[in-house]
């Protein structure tokens, strides 16, 4: 039956996230904007306090409850990625810089979720439930490999009971928080046989202060400033055998069953950064419509688009767009939550979130002119922080290349 | 709880229709369009599907038990992917039936319902449209000024389906002028009433398969009993909302159609060596008209959910409607795109696409849910 009525459990979550938004998070957004590189720590300690890790971008959390509820509640319906979702979007709305960097398994820890062995399970995630913040942070990107994961270059070598790592990772999000600011891990990718490709690469758990391996760089980046991203330089970084990330056909080089089953973790993944945009979008929105009520501006949604003002069009549209991009979320993340197949849905989303949200917060600008412009308000760091939505987890272009070659039945080699 | 999964009555619904649409409707779509006419036989035979009857409650003939709008939408869209005039024909005594379910008074009900609940296609008509430049529901020029027991309708309307073949029209008209929405009523009215006049068929760009008709109201005269409501009158925003939702759900049955097509040539027709949709100009066309039709089938889904659940949804449906106008427009333009000259010809159904779906930016009333 379609249903588009939130269960009250989530419902009383996001009431809830919302008020710790609000009153804990949107009033240090500039701050944190401002003072790049610096971390919100008493707000961080209260929310691992808390939470235990188990909020934004604890999707391993988020996951491991829902393997209990499984086991003990079978038929209760799930609905525990839709759950997250709006809790993602209500803090987002607080601000995105800050919900990126609360602590919690990350990419990295939801990657050993997806495929980790049982006792890589345990040796890596219960250290999230702690009373200190941990992140948990994944390094795929390259200098030389954004999109195209399989061109990967870092390479890892088994000698004797060790896999010797040696290559440079850029763009890892949190990987400061992860392996200086706390007791985390990083999960990096690298290949142990270059001629044999995508099936050569391999996910690897790498812990913080392991010698061989250092931070050379912090980004300065345009918006989400509050998080950090970082460069890792790995030389001779020497980890345990058993830090291959998986069970032994995964590790077997012949087989994409590793690549393919973290890449399975983008299925929960992009529709959550999709959730991320719409928290951005609807600030922006609930922002202007707010200022334009104080300005006693009427908007008039029933009459032909033609006779409204160019204000009330723009406005109509925003709306449309991020209820659409919420929409095609939802529908995502419950198909996720019901055992369906929803890759294509999932990048369907996260295209039409990516793109309507970076939409949405330039637009709120642009309306709003100098106002806009103006460091004063938030809406300029909403539109600056926005972007990062249609590039991270996959570009918008990326999510379209998905989308097409399910459409059209064809395969990466059809459809390059 | 939020759930996007289709009941089993709407997914046999859903399955019937499109059988219908596949079997009977799309194989006569060019030919109809070509003719200007839409064969009697498709109509009966889409009568028997039984989808207005279905939503008319046993009381007044009918064989519904509850009014679902999503489960409307989802029949509408169906039809559309079979074609839109058919779809447009068959359904357009919906606004009147569904305007008198939905509002109208215990003996209008009566007077009115069960003509709509026989196995004979029932034709009935509305007028809403007016033929002037920046057309507003909301800002209406036919007027409708009470005098005793009777309504005095003064003024001009266009797209008005079936005009000519039915009994009796809904007719909106403005009785307090200036107060917008809430100025205007709806009056149930023989078509044949002095001073009604139903002028020579229209042609129009598209949807030329269906029979509309310019239709002029000079002192015609109607009892105050046929004022939709009767004394109370109407919600009128509510009628054109649901009306919108109908709209939205015929834009995305068509554009889905449009959209399967493009998808299908972009396999099979080759260029440079290689299919055309291995590239990405055209690869990233096709990604973007599925996740809008997609998205606009969600919009119009909520909007109705609203409905149905009875949270005012108004405000939903009128984004639902103009970001499906949009979307039609976008998807069947790049359904041409790609087909690049192929789809100039009318040997080709992507041309009847393109001109159906200008349409929907026109289209107000013609359908509801």
């Amino acid at each position: 039956m379609i249903d588009f009525e939130l269960s009250p459990r989530i419902k009383a979550t996001k009431n809830m996230i919302h008020m710790f938004a609000e009153s804990a998070v949107r009033p240090v957004a500039r701050q944190y904007d401002e003072q790049e590189h610096e971390k919100p720590w008493d707000l961080l300690n209260m929310v691992q306090k808390v939470m235990g890790g188990g909020v934004a971008g604890a999707f391993g959390t988020e996951k491991k409850e829902d393997k209990g509820e499984e086991e003990s509640k079978e038929k209760k319906p799930k609905e525990t990625n839709l759950a997250g979702a709006v809790t993602v979007e209500e803090i987002f709305w607080g601000d995105a810089g800050i919900a990126l960097s609360f602590p919690g398994p990350g990419l990295g820890g939801a990657a050993v979720q997806a495929s980790g062995t049982p006792e890589q399970k345990e040796k890596f995630l219960a250290r999230f439930s702690g009373d200190k913040p941990v992140w948990g942070a994944m390094a795929i990107t390259e200098p030389e490999a954004g999109s195209d994961t399989a061109n990967i270059k870092t390479t890892a070598v088994l000698d004797g009971d060790e896999w010797v790592l040696n290559g440079e990772k850029i763009f890892v999000t949190s990987g400061k928080s992860a392996l200086e600011d706390s007791e985390g891990f990083v999960v990096v990718w690298a290949t142990v046989d270059r001629s044999a490709g995508r099936a050569g690469i391999k996910p690897f758990i790498v812990e913080h202060g392991t010698p061989g391996m250092q931070i050379t760089k912090i980004e300065d980046k345009m918006g989400i400033r509050c998080s950090d991203t970082v460069s890792i330089s790995f030389m001779d970084c020497r980890i345990p055998k058993e830090n291959i990330l998986g069970s032994p056909e995964v590790v077997d080089k012949t087989k994409t069953e590793g690549f393919k089953k973290v890449m399975a973790t983008f299925d929960a993944t992009r529709p959550l950064v999709a959730a991320m945009a719409i928290g951005v979008g609807q600030a922006a929105l609930d922002f202007l419509r707010e200022y334009l009520t104080e300005e006693g501006v009427e908007l008039r949604y029933g009459i032909n688009p033609h006779r409204m003002t160019s204000l009330e069009r723009d406005v109509m549209q925003m709306e449309a767009d991020l209820k659409a991009a919420r929409l095609l979320t939802w529908r995502a993340l419950w198909m996720l939550d019901n055992g369906l197949r929803n890759d294509l849905q999932a990048s369907m989303a996260k295209a039409k979130a990516g793109l309507a949200v970076t939409r949405i917060t330039q637009k709120a600008v642009e309306i709003m002119g100098p106002l806009g412009y103006s460091r004063e308000l938030l809406l300029e760091k909403w539109m600056r922080d926005s972007k990062i939505n249609d590039i991270f987890e996959g570009t918008g272009q990326i999510q379209l290349l998905v989308t097409a070659r399910r459409i059209l039945g064809f395969s990466r080699e059809q459809l390059k | 709880m939020v759930s996007f999964e289709l009941s089993d009555e709407q997914k046999m619904v859903q399955e019937t229709v499109n059988s219908f649409a596949a079997d009977q409707m799309e194989p006569l779509m060019r030919e109809c369009d070509e003719q200007n006419s839409i064969p009697e036989e498709v109509i009966s035979k889409g009568w028997e599907l039984g989808l207005l009857g279905g939503c008319i409650p046993e009381e007044y003939e009918g064989f519904g038990e509850e009014l679902s709008t999503v489960t409307g939408l989802i029949a509408l869209e169906e039809l559309a992917w079979g074609d839109l005039s058919m779809a447009l024909h068959l359904m357009a005594p919906s606004v009147l039936a569904i305007s008198v379910l939905d509002q109208g008074t215990e003996e209008q009900k009566k007077q009115i319902l069960p003509a709509f609940c026989g196995e004979e296609f029932k034709a009935a008509s509305s007028a809403l449209v007016e033929p002037y430049y920046n057309f507003c529901p909301s800002a209406l020029r036919t007027t409708a000024v009470n005098d005793g027991d009777e309504y005095v309708i003064n003024g001009k309307k266009c797209l008005v389906p079936l005009a000519q073949e039915s009994e009796n029209m809904l007719v909106f008209a403005a009785t307090a002028p200036g107060m917008g929405f809430a100025g205007v009523d709806a009056f149930i009215i023989p078509v044949s009433t002095k001073g009604v006049k139903v002028g020579e068929r229209e042609k129009n760009m598209g949807i030329k398969a269906l029979a509309t008709y310019p239709v002029t109201f000079k002192d015609c005269r109607v009892p105050a009993a046929s004022r939709l409501g009767g004394e109370a009158g109407c919600d009128f925003l509510r009628l054109l909302s649901r009306s919108r939702l109908a709209l939205a759900a015929l834009a995305v049955g068509m554009s889905r159609r449009a959209l399967e097509h493009s998808r299908d040539y972009a396999t099979q027709r080759i260029a440079f060596g290689e299919p055309i949709g291995s590239r990405q100009a055209i690869a990233f066309m096709i990604a973007e008209m599925a996740i809008e039709v997609d998205a606009t089938r969600l919009l119009a889904w909520e909007a109705a959910w609203r409905c149905d659940r009875n949270i005012d949804f108004e405000k939903e449906a009128a984004l639902a409607k103009n970001y499906a106008a949009d979307m039609a427009m976008m998807v069947c333009d790049r359904g041409v795109q790609i087909m690049g000259g192929h789809g100039y010809v009318r040997d080709n159904p992507v041309e009847l696409w393109f001109r159906n779906a200008r349409g929907f930016a026109a289209f107000e009333g013609f359908v509801m849910v």
